[in-house]
């Protein structure tokens, strides 16, 4: 494949740069600037995905390297796809990420079509508002566990301060009810801004013409909102679903440090089952299975949205 | 700049900017709260940040970054009162407490791991990313677009998906555990944000200079070296605080991949515990000694972030 490159590449060298060119040629180079990346990336991602495929379809145990290894087949898809307790994790994803998407898209693009009215000092406080995204999720994780805790928690506090439950009864991490929506509440605090700024992106992308000739038209500000604003901004606002269905269906390192999980398994998202799986009950082969069961999930789901991104963006 | 200067007939009213600004900036305060209050609990004494209600005034003390910094021991007053007088201020507040310093606190080394493989691995990223991103802006190479999804969806794959046979990779390798593992790690995940950042960077600067440079007499290396790499600088700075942050941030390989030796921060801090459960002022302060860089870097970067967060797919 790599010679067939440097063929390319020589035919694509206009003939009389070519002869300008000394020491080293266009399809040598091509040749050497890309393949340390491709080489680094069979290395260390491609070599261990099928290694994983490998194991998932044995009984192997990291933790018992020198037992024997027997070749099962099929057989550990067929328990994922019958464990009850897979199930539930994957319902407890969907919830997660539907919740973080769904609140996150809405106060992302009102915050940002609202900074799109240029008041005087946005881009301070744009950047004021983008400071929670830049942070690392497991020490947001963790410290939020700080704002949660009952009584002396900053958030707990105000939560009984302002709707008057006494604040030992305010435990958003050990209660089976709050638990799910504490972790939606973090994830919403932090990644907010993200789709915000990709939204702010799209409602600048719109020419100002535009809106001229509505006016001119007389058509009404909800008007304007439903049939230029909000088509035209659609591309980024999926965009920015996209990446962030992508990141929380993998979440693992913010809920980790939060609830770990529980209280039971409450919180278990997927990424936390796996954990749970592969590095304490170390059923390798197991969760390696269900390392390619999510893998193929999240690409299969990430190619349908691309392609329904380019129609909507070809529109 | 009242509307009545403004030559657009669609630039919001002076009302509407007074009202947008008002719930900008109630919504900003709000989400900032929690950052200044980690901030603030690193100055409290572990009682004051344990305190019902919470307190918002308080004496500020540094005892959180003394327990942060130190391992300490409970002693009898007897054995205390037998030492010589203090050797510092943080010796001072903790022999209040009835302890003495043991000696130094796993954080430092700990941090130390986290610029390491940090800087690391966005040097190897940044080297790699903009040889390949310059290979694919400028040559012909067959297959470009399924090579450079290929880099990207590597990024789609679930940390702990890929943990597990990296774990395996490295016990028969002997990278576990191990600065140069979390490199090679970090660089991989790293390169395809930098690729495609820095593709779109490259692809901005005019081919024509390169051509005229070669015309000149350069080979095309050193037209690359020459015309194309200054005038990039932005781009791979950009990149690189990207791929920092990243390596910075990153917690699920960390957790999974390293317990002692190569440990980096991210995984320590949520371990640090004093009598009776977690040091809240002593994890706050190390929280914050963490944060503090990435605020920094956020404020350098904020002309580019969008791009950095979307692999270069939105330009403003």
């Amino acid at each position: 494949m790599l010679d067939r490159t440097a063929d390319n590449v020589a035919r694509a060298t206009p003939e009389p740069l070519a002869k300008k060119i000394r020491g080293i040629s266009d399809k040598g180079l091509a040749w050497l600037f890309i393949s340390p990346t491709i080489l680094l990336l069979l290395a260390i991602n491609i070599f261990p995905l099928f290694w994983a495929i490998y194991l998932s379809f044995t009984n192997y145990r990291a933790n018992r390297p020198n037992e024997v290894v027997k070749n099962l087949g099929l057989a550990n898809y067929q328990r994922i796809l019958g464990d009850h307790d897979i199930w539930i994790a994957m319902q407890t994803t969907a919830h997660f990420v539907f919740w973080t998407i769904l609140l996150q898209t809405v106060i992302g693009f009102t915050l940002a079509w609202l900074i799109d009215r240029k008041f005087r000092g946005h881009a301070f406080w744009t950047t004021i508002i983008l400071v929670p995204m830049m942070l690392s999720p497991a020490v947001v994780g963790n410290f939020w566990r700080f704002l949660y805790e009952p009584q002396i928690g900053l958030f707990s506090y105000v939560i009984s301060f302002v709707t008057g439950i006494p604040p030992t009864n305010v435990q958003m991490l050990s209660n089976v009810e709050l638990a799910p929506w504490a972790i939606i509440i973090v994830d919403t605090w932090m990644w907010t801004p993200y789709v915000m700024l990709i939204c702010l992106a799209g409602l600048r992308s719109i020419p100002e013409y535009i809106y001229e000739a509505a006016e001119v038209d007389r058509a009404s500000n909800w008007r304007q909102f439903w049939s230029i604003t909000l088509p035209m901004a659609l591309p980024f606002i999926m965009l920015a679903v996209l990446f962030r269905g992508i990141e929380n269906f993998k979440m693992f390192d913010m809920v980790n440090l939060l609830t770990g999980g529980g209280p039971g398994s409450t919180t278990e998202v997927a990424s936390i089952t796996l954990k749970r799986q592969a590095f304490e009950s170390w059923r390798t082969g197991y969760s390696s299975a269900f390392a390619i069961i999510l893998f193929v999930a999240v690409f299969g789901l990430a190619n349908i949205y691309v392609k329904a991104l380019n129609k909507v963006k070809q529109r | 700049m009242s509307l009545t200067t403004a030559h657009s007939v669609v630039a919001p009213s002076s009302n509407a900017k007074l009202i947008a600004g008002t719930i900008i900036i109630a919504y900003a305060l709000i989400s900032i709260v929690p950052l200044l209050w980690i901030f603030a609990t690193s100055f409290k004494t572990p009682p004051d940040s344990i305190a019902y209600p919470p307190k918002i005034i308080f004496q500020p003390s540094i005892e959180g970054y003394c327990n942060l910094f130190t391992t300490r021991t409970r002693q009898t007053p007897e054995y205390i009162n037998s030492l010589g007088p203090a050797t510092g201020f943080c010796d001072e507040t903790v022999r209040k407490r009835n302890m003495v310093i043991a000696g130094p606190s796993n954080f430092l080394p700990r941090f130390v791991n986290s610029l390491i493989i940090a800087f690391g691995s966005t040097f190897c990223a940044v080297f790699l990313g903009t040889l390949s991103a310059y290979g694919f802006s400028r040559f012909k190479v067959p297959l470009a677009d399924d090579l450079l999804f290929f880099i990207l969806s590597t990024r789609f794959m679930p940390p702990i998906a890929v943990a597990i046979p990296i774990y395996l990779m490295y016990r028969e390798l002997g990278l576990s555990d191990t600065a140069l593992g979390m490199i090679l790690l970090y660089t991989a995940v790293n390169v395809s944000l930098a690729v495609w950042l820095l593709k779109g960077f490259i692809d901005e600067i005019p081919r024509e200079y390169e051509e005229a440079a070669m015309i000149d007499g350069y080979t095309r290396l050193q037209a690359f070296w020459r015309t194309v790499l200054p005038q990039a600088t932005t781009g791979i700075a950009a990149t690189a605080i990207f791929c920092l942050i990243f390596a910075w941030n990153e917690y699920a390989f960390a957790a999974l991949l390293t317990s002692g030796t190569a440990q980096t921060a991210p995984p320590f801090i949520p371990t640090i515990i004093g009598e009776g459960g977690q040091d809240w002022p002593a994890v706050a302060a190390g929280t914050t000694i963490f944060l503090v860089p990435i605020l920094v870097f956020t404020i350098l970067l904020r002309k580019q972030l969008l791009r950095g967060i979307t692999f270069g797919a939105v330009r403003k």
